[in-house]
């Protein structure tokens, strides 16, 4: 069996991967929502109110935290996609923080006091079964229709309004989208601690999901996966550095942003590393030949 | 009664003002998010702070010696988080000062600790009262302070011919460059002068509410970056009128609507106008692409 402090580690890397892939599909657009940790406090608080006073079963409470999420996220999603970059940016902080006071006032959740009495509910296979139907799902979209519609925002809006793709439908389904993401990862992140508060999910929590996507890799979904494994196990390591860690961090993100502005993880590592992968699977029958791009 | 939160509104307004006009100063001439702003404020509270604690010299020799440290800072960051980035993409700015913002902060807590502190109480503040209004010499010194630099700030702008360089870099800065404008120069000065302001207002924010913390940046940070969003992405006046609305508005929203819901107040407000006027309440000037 594992370790209580191993099986912790990796529960925080699995919530942490779902929280960086929330940030994905709004990223994907070419867009950016600083505000995802507002979309994860309402999927916590929905989720812990379900199932502590309603007694609601963990699955069903998760998702409907997720579905609350995603109801918001389509919500503000309406008016806030007429905006975008920095603006969006803006939009987004102040829902964020809109929300975070919400939560710091609303009495029926704790108001400043917080929130407990979650049973331990989130464990490793809830975590993983998430994260893997998360990258079977964004496996799945990059190469469909739509996936390829979202590229296409990224690199050049006007020529694909101008194909026929309805460009508002498809920022707010990918905006609804990253909010549900996150509210589920709320849900699993508040039956895990079992104590949640207000300001667990303000801008701080939201620029950490950015940072994920940003040091990991912003052009394709694995990015934010081998930047939050990365950025929750390197935390560990550095426990030596003790009042110098968060100094440690920014100094890394001046650096990366210098050397490697698109992230560790581009396009083209994914493309040779499965290249490799494929050139070496043995039923491959001449491996020199199988050249792929 | 509402004159007096008309006047309270006003030197709170005044503080935001002075840290947005140079955050939009920034923003406009190089057309990016800087997100440690916010930390310089902090950090020149801090400085001032200290300075009038262990140095002992007066209120304004504290702020002149907070400006300095903050302008020196705002060169080294330009040096080390800005210049070396690829231009063009407005992201690895906005990351990179994010991660110079970490590093401000974590600095502070483990040099300044991570209790709130103020000014010494011999800051005697004097109250005049004018029939129902009480007006202190607190007041009188922030608005004046901040109204005086703002103005200073303008000359420089309008009436020298560095604050036309200044001005061209923003409207364009290739063209700039081929007019024979030193942009490099123009921008550590942007840098300097904005950090400086930031600095001002640290301290004189920090007089006004007698608690400085490590983290009173963020929020504050963010405030700005609304402001100037409000009065249009690097426009100067717009950034000073939004800043004394967004001040007006929490005085009054505390005075007359609720205290707890202060913030949530003004940023409901900054969401609302910017999904109307995208642009900002004064902005004429749309922010390129993304």
């Amino acid at each position: 069996m594992l370790s209580g402090f191993t099986e912790s580690l990796l529960i925080f890397i699995g919530l942490n991967i779902i929280l960086g892939l929330s940030v994905y599909p709004t990223f994907s657009t070419g867009q950016i929502s600083l505000g995802q940790a507002g979309f994860m406090a309402i999927g916590a608080y929905s989720s812990s109110i379900l199932s502590t006073r309603l007694g609601v079963p963990f699955a069903l409470a998760l998702a409907a935290g997720g579905a609350a999420a995603a109801l918001v996220g389509a919500l503000i999603g309406i008016p806030a996609v007429r905006v975008r970059g920095i603006y969006l940016l803006i939009v987004t902080i102040a829902f964020n923080e809109i929300v975070r006071v919400f939560f710091l006032n609303f009495k029926p959740t704790g108001a400043a006091t917080g929130l407990w009495g979650m049973r331990q509910s989130t464990n490793l296979a809830w975590v993983y079964g998430l994260v893997v139907l998360l990258i079977l799902f964004f496996y799945n979209v990059q190469r469909s229709r739509l996936g390829r519609a979202f590229e296409a925002i990224r690199q050049n809006e006007v020529a694909v309004g101008m194909m026929g793709v309805n460009i508002a439908r498809a920022k707010l389904m990918v905006f609804a989208l990253g909010a549900a993401i996150a509210g589920l990862g709320g849900g699993l992140f508040a039956h895990y601690t079992l104590f949640i508060e207000s300001e667990l999910f303000g801008f701080p929590m939201s620029a950490e999901m950015i940072v994920y996507v940003v040091l990991g890799g912003m052009d394709t979904f694995w990015g934010p996966i081998v930047g939050a494994i990365l950025l929750t196990i390197l935390p560990e390591w550095l426990r030596l550095l003790h009042d110098w860690r968060m100094t440690f961090f920014g100094l890394l993100m001046i650096i990366f942003m210098i050397v490697r502005p698109r992230g560790l993880v581009g396009r083209e590592t994914v493309s040779q590393l499965s290249a490799f992968v494929v050139q070496r699977l043995p039923w491959q029958r001449s491996p020199r030949s199988s050249t792929i791009s | 009664m509402f004159l007096q939160q008309l006047i309270n509104g006003l030197m709170l307004g005044s503080t935001y003002s002075l840290l947005a006009i140079g955050y939009a100063l920034v923003s406009g001439v190089l057309d990016l998010v800087h997100i440690a702003h916010g930390e310089v404020f902090m950090l020149g509270a801090f400085i001032g702070l200290q300075l009038v604690l262990f140095a002992k010299v007066n209120f304004f020799v504290a702020m002149l010696g907070a400006m300095t440290a903050t302008l020196v800072l705002g060169i080294f960051i330009e040096r080390a988080a800005f210049r070396p980035l690829q231009k063009g993409d407005f992201l690895s700015p906005l990351i990179s000062t994010l991660g110079v913002a970490l590093i401000l902060q974590e600095f502070a807590r483990n040099v300044f600790g991570a209790h709130p502190v103020g000014f010494p109480a011999s800051f005697q503040i004097k109250s005049y009262q004018l029939g129902f209004l009480t007006v202190s010499t607190l007041h009188l010194i922030i608005i004046g302070l901040a109204f005086a630099m703002m103005a200073a700030l303008h000359l420089f702008l309008t009436r020298t011919t560095f604050g036309l360089a200044t001005r061209a870099t923003a409207e364009n800065a290739l063209t700039a460059r081929f007019m024979g404008i030193n942009v490099n120069v123009v921008v550590v000065a942007t840098f300097a002068i904005a950090s400086a302001m930031a600095g001002a207002a640290g301290v004189l924010l920090g007089l006004a509410y007698n608690a400085i913390t490590p983290v009173m940046g963020t929020q504050i940070g963010l405030k700005a970056l609304a402001i100037i969003v409000l009065g249009g992405f690097g426009n100067i006046t717009g950034a000073m009128a939004g800043g004394i609305i967004l001040g007006l508005l929490e005085v009054m929203s505390v005075a007359y609507v609720s205290s707890t819901y202060r913030d949530a107040f003004s940023f409901g407000i900054i969401m609302l106008i910017l999904i109307i006027r995208p642009t900002g309440l004064f902005g004429h000037r749309v922010h390129s692409e993304q």
